[in-house]
């Protein structure tokens, strides 16, 4: 019933020039999306990454347990001093997230070209 | 049909998870067709799917031999969900998730599915059923109120 997670890895370059993991995103974000959340991000090189933007663009369904998975994220990110950014959340899930705090730990933009700008 | 008349749709769900998006589908039908603007009709689905989640999960516990009932009831100004599982119901509302606590690894990263019940939706009780069963969260939100 739940639209399979899928993640992508890109590496970009921001316009400071510093290299940036690019986590994409598709499907559904739940509890059945940790290898796709915490999985695809526990895969990167944590010495090599410092930088990391979350692509959510074509996520169309993320409930209380897949906010769960990108806190843990977050999580491990602060304690490998990993910067965490986002985009491509709709307007409510931009409510929602400010509403739990992430925002607190992670800024979010409306596009990945915000994004990279605001690296 | 007459958007404007009171109308109630009852849906019944097996306890497993992905199925609350059939009762988001409806709830989102049913605002739409009462006219509730889009920013309330996705506050909406997303408390009807924790609310379901939580009766999968806590109430029903993931137990498929039950099912998690829906209650729609549309008057002309409000949209009330009634979601009812087998659950002996809540004994206590779960402290207000804190994110810094989180973070920290003093609080654990799940447990925001009330909080963001009640922050999305303009009425939210939770009510135990006699006998240990069927208990229910009812949820209300108004055309009137903006998000």
């Amino acid at each position: 019933m739940q639209t399979e997670t899928k993640s992508h890895v890109d590496q970009l370059t921001s316009p400071a020039g510093h290299p940036v993991t690019l986590l994409r995103f598709e499907g559904d974000i739940a509890s059945t999306s940790k290898d796709a959340v915490l999985g695809t991000y526990q895969s990167l090189p944590k010495n090599d990454v410092k930088l990391i933007l979350l692509d959510f663009t074509k996520v169309d369904y993320i409930n209380s347990s897949g906010i769960a998975l990108v806190i843990q994220l977050l999580i491990e990110a602060a304690n490998a001093a990993q910067k965490v950014s986002a985009f491509g959340l709709s307007a409510h899930f931009v409510k929602v997230f400010t509403m739990v705090g992430i925002t607190k730990y992670a800024n979010l933009f409306p596009t990945q070209s915000e994004a990279l700008a605001g690296l | 049909m007459s958007p404007s008349k009171s109308a109630t749709v009852e849906v019944r769900l097996p306890t497993r998870l992905g199925y609350e998006k059939v009762a988001m589908s409806t709830a989102e039908a049913m605002a739409k067709l009462h006219g509730f603007p889009p920013d309330r009709i996705e506050d909406l689905k997303t408390a009807v799917a924790e609310a379901c989640i939580n009766a999968i999960e806590h109430g029903n516990r993931l137990n498929e031999n039950l099912s998690v009932g829906v209650v729609l009831s549309v008057r002309p100004d409000e949209l009330e969900v009634k979601v009812i599982d087998d659950g002996k119901g809540i004994k206590a509302q779960p402290p207000r998730p804190n994110i810094d606590r989180k973070m920290h690894g003093e609080e654990d990263p799940r447990g925001m599915g009330m909080f963001l019940i009640q922050a999305l939706v303009d009425e939210a009780e939770w009510v135990a059923g006699v006998d240990g069963k069927s208990s229910y969260v009812r949820l209300v939100i108004r055309l009137d109120k903006e998000a």
